[in-house]
């Protein structure tokens, strides 16, 4: 049965506006109770709301993972769920061919940043305009809570049974300093400043991403003795840190702590994009004249 | 304005001296391609060194990535934003496509997936051809599905079959694997270009809205990114809506005999064969590719001495025309196959005959001469009077 956009079911949800950007007929979630990734769906909608953005406009490029499932199938616009680790290359392939779209990327932090973060890197480097926005939830939640390149150290988890040796990935960082125009950290426990970031990182035209740390209550929850999303939100008020009283703090007092705000945002800077639309422009113009001649 | 036509038109019926791998680029262009992403590897970059020449010039984008696992994912989902979409590769390069080769299977996406063969395993000899990734083609990518090869034995023919297989790729919705190699891309030939005609370009059946892209029929239309039809595509099993569902059996079923169904059930459609003088003959050697020129020599040379001997040469390898084959064979008493690997060809054609299949191989990056093919030849149609 084929229902009209917007209209909700009898069994679901009647009152909240945003649900008209959700796909029908496919709620409740199959998120965990708790799981963040109900609250980035939320703040998404709001965001895309917001700005008065039409889905239609809009297509969802997601990879393997729980977090992938946030826009996949849920939110109602054009989707392409690809393979694991691959969404940022396939979303500049859409990019380069679709200019008339907005391309959002909604994945995990194993998929973007662990199996794909050759892509993730060389997507910021070409600062193509995808909005990039990766759920951190520190571990690899879908196959059952192995370790992720952003487990903290020491963290016990299936595959570090006897903790983990490895340093974890200052992933926002990494964009910023590949080249990311528009790059900020937020987590699940600050949805009115994520939905404001969401909200610039859309509008922003080059490569956007932000980070949103968020929890597995489930897979994370296990490793690191945590119960209840509340637990893991009161954890992220306490250890968060605005980027600008960051600044000045010492190393040894940002320890354990999550830096949370824009860590870079330059508007203006060549898109790529704009320079191959312009290159393929230029050459058959001058192919042309050549012919003509 | 229509750049392609007024570019392309410039030469219509003349004539160059290119390279196998020039001719597979340029064919492109007539095809329609508009979108290349691509990663220098030996001997497949002079395909991406003419895409970035020349892709621009008719209007397309050509983009290098960072490496060959972007290139063919960005190939997928160009082709879903409307492009006509190609990447061209060797071995270990194709190696590293197969999983997303199997989302394009599985999400239907037409592509084109040039392989420039190369010597292996692994980095083997680089710069050296061979024919070793003919079962790859087939079963590269993990599950079940059927695929579409195409294998050209000339620069002509690197031009005229990459425009066959950017159509075919649109008329089965699939992944088409161009299976060239080290030889024949390297080749300088003589090309003669068509007359630049629009219908050129591969067709691509666009659903209506409401109509169903992921099933419904054997070859379902596609709905693409930015027809404002919220198409969902995954590469997990999902029903005819797109959307997913991994725990039904029956909706498994149903998609994967599909995939399987309407390529297979095409088998006699796609058969693509150039059959020489079986009519009568009591040897017939089979071949594709580079080393079916080799084969014809040995095939004329036997025939000029009065032996009955025939040729065969496979232009499209998958879906194998076995039964095609078994019909040609069928009062054949020995098949002499020659490939540059250890025998890959050869075993696909003893399920479909009865006659003894001697494999004529050889590797090491040297293609069969013809006395390397008629001695054997010679001596089986012999042995047999």
């Amino acid at each position: 049965m084929t229902k009209t956009p917007g209209t909700p079911e009898s069994s679901e949800n009647k009152t909240n506006p945003l649900r008209r950007y959700v796909r029908p007929g496919l709620l409740p979630t199959i998120f965990c109770a708790g799981c963040g990734g109900g609250t980035v769906l939320n703040c998404f909608c709001r965001a895309v709301d917001e700005l008065e953005l039409d889905p239609k406009e809009m297509v969802m490029v997601t990879g393997i993972g729980c977090s992938s499932w946030i826009p996949s199938p849920y939110f109602l616009a054009d989707t392409l769920h690809t393979t694991h680790g691959r969404a940022i290359a396939f979303a500049s392939g859409v990019r380069v061919m679709a200019p008339g779209m907005k391309v959002v990327v909604i994945a995990g932090d194993g998929d973007i940043s662990g199996i794909g973060g050759n892509h993730l890197i060389h997507a910021a480097r070409r600062n193509i305009d995808l909005t990039v926005f990766m759920i951190n939830n520190s571990i690899y939640g879908m196959t059952g809570g192995q370790v992720a390149p952003t487990t903290p150290q020491d963290v016990t988890t299936t595959t570090t049974p006897h903790g983990n040796v490895e340093a974890p990935f200052d992933v926002a960082s990494l964009v910023a300093a590949a080249g990311g125009t528009y790059v900020a950290r937020w987590t699940t426990y600050h949805v009115f400043d994520l939905v404001k970031s969401m909200k610039a990182a859309l509008a922003h035209r080059g490569f956007s991403f932000i980070e949103i740390v968020g929890q597995c209550t489930t897979s994370y929850a296990k490793a690191v003795g945590k119960r209840s999303a509340a637990d893991f939100l009161a954890d992220y008020k306490d250890r968060s840190v605005r980027i600008k009283k960051a600044a000045e703090m010492t190393a040894e007092e940002l320890r354990d702590r999550i830096v949370v705000g824009p860590l870079r945002h330059e508007e203006g800077a060549a898109e790529f994009c704009d320079r191959l639309h312009g290159l393929t422009e230029r050459v058959s113009a001058a192919a042309l004249s050549e012919v003509a001649r | 304005m229509n750049q392609r036509a007024d570019y392309l038109s410039r030469q219509d019926g003349q004539t160059a001296f290119v390279m196998g791998d020039e001719a597979v680029a340029l064919g492109a262009l007539y095809a329609g391609c508009d979108f290349f992403g691509g990663y220098p590897i030996t001997p497949a970059s002079e395909v991406a060194e003419v895409m970035a020449r020349e892709l621009p010039k008719v209007g397309g984008y050509y983009v290098q990535f960072e490496d060959e696992l972007a290139s063919i994912s960005a190939v997928v989902g160009a082709a879903w934003a409307g492009g006509r979409a190609m990447t061209a590769t060797s071995g270990p390069g194709f190696s590293l496509m197969q999983e997303t080769i199997g989302y394009a299977a599985m999400t239907e996406t037409p592509c084109v997936i040039v392989d420039v063969q190369r010597s292996g395993p692994s980095t083997g000899q680089a710069t050296k051809p061979a024919q070793g990734d003919l079962m790859q083609a087939r079963w590269g990518t993990h599950g079940d599905h059927e695929i579409i090869a195409l294998s050209p034995w000339s620069v002509q023919e690197s031009f005229d079959l990459v425009i066959d297989a950017f159509r075919l790729a649109e008329a089965y919705r699939t992944p088409v694997i161009f299976l060239t190699d080290g030889a024949v891309g390297h080749f300088r030939e003589p090309l003669t270009f068509p007359t630049y005609s629009d219908a050129l370009t591969a067709p691509r059946p666009r659903a209506a809205p409401g109509e169903l892209v992921f099933g419904g029929r054997a070859v379902p239309p596609m709905a693409q990114i930015g027809d404002r039809q919220n198409v969902h595509i995954t590469g997990s099993t999902h029903k005819s809506s797109g959307i997913r569902d991994v725990n039904s059996k029956p909706v498994h079923d149903e998609l994967v005999h599909r995939l399987v169904a309407k390529i297979a059930d095409a088998r006699a459609e796609l058969t693509r064969l150039d059959v020489r003088q079986v009519e009568d003959a009591r040897v017939a050697v089979v071949a594709c590719g580079a080393i079916a020129r080799p084969a014809l020599g040995a095939v004329e040379r036997v025939r000029s001495q009065g032996h009955r001997v025939g040729f065969i040469r496979l232009v499209n390898v998958w879906p194998f025309p076995g039964p095609r084959l078994a019909e040609l064979l069928a009062d054949v008493e020995c098949v002499l196959v020659p490939e540059m690997n250890l025998g890959q060809l050869n075993r696909e054609i003893e399920r479909f005959v009865s006659c003894p299949v001697v494999p004529v191989s050889k590797i090491g990056g040297v293609a069969h001469s013809v006395d390397e093919i008629y001695e054997p030849l010679l001596s089986r149609v012999e042995a047999l009077s």
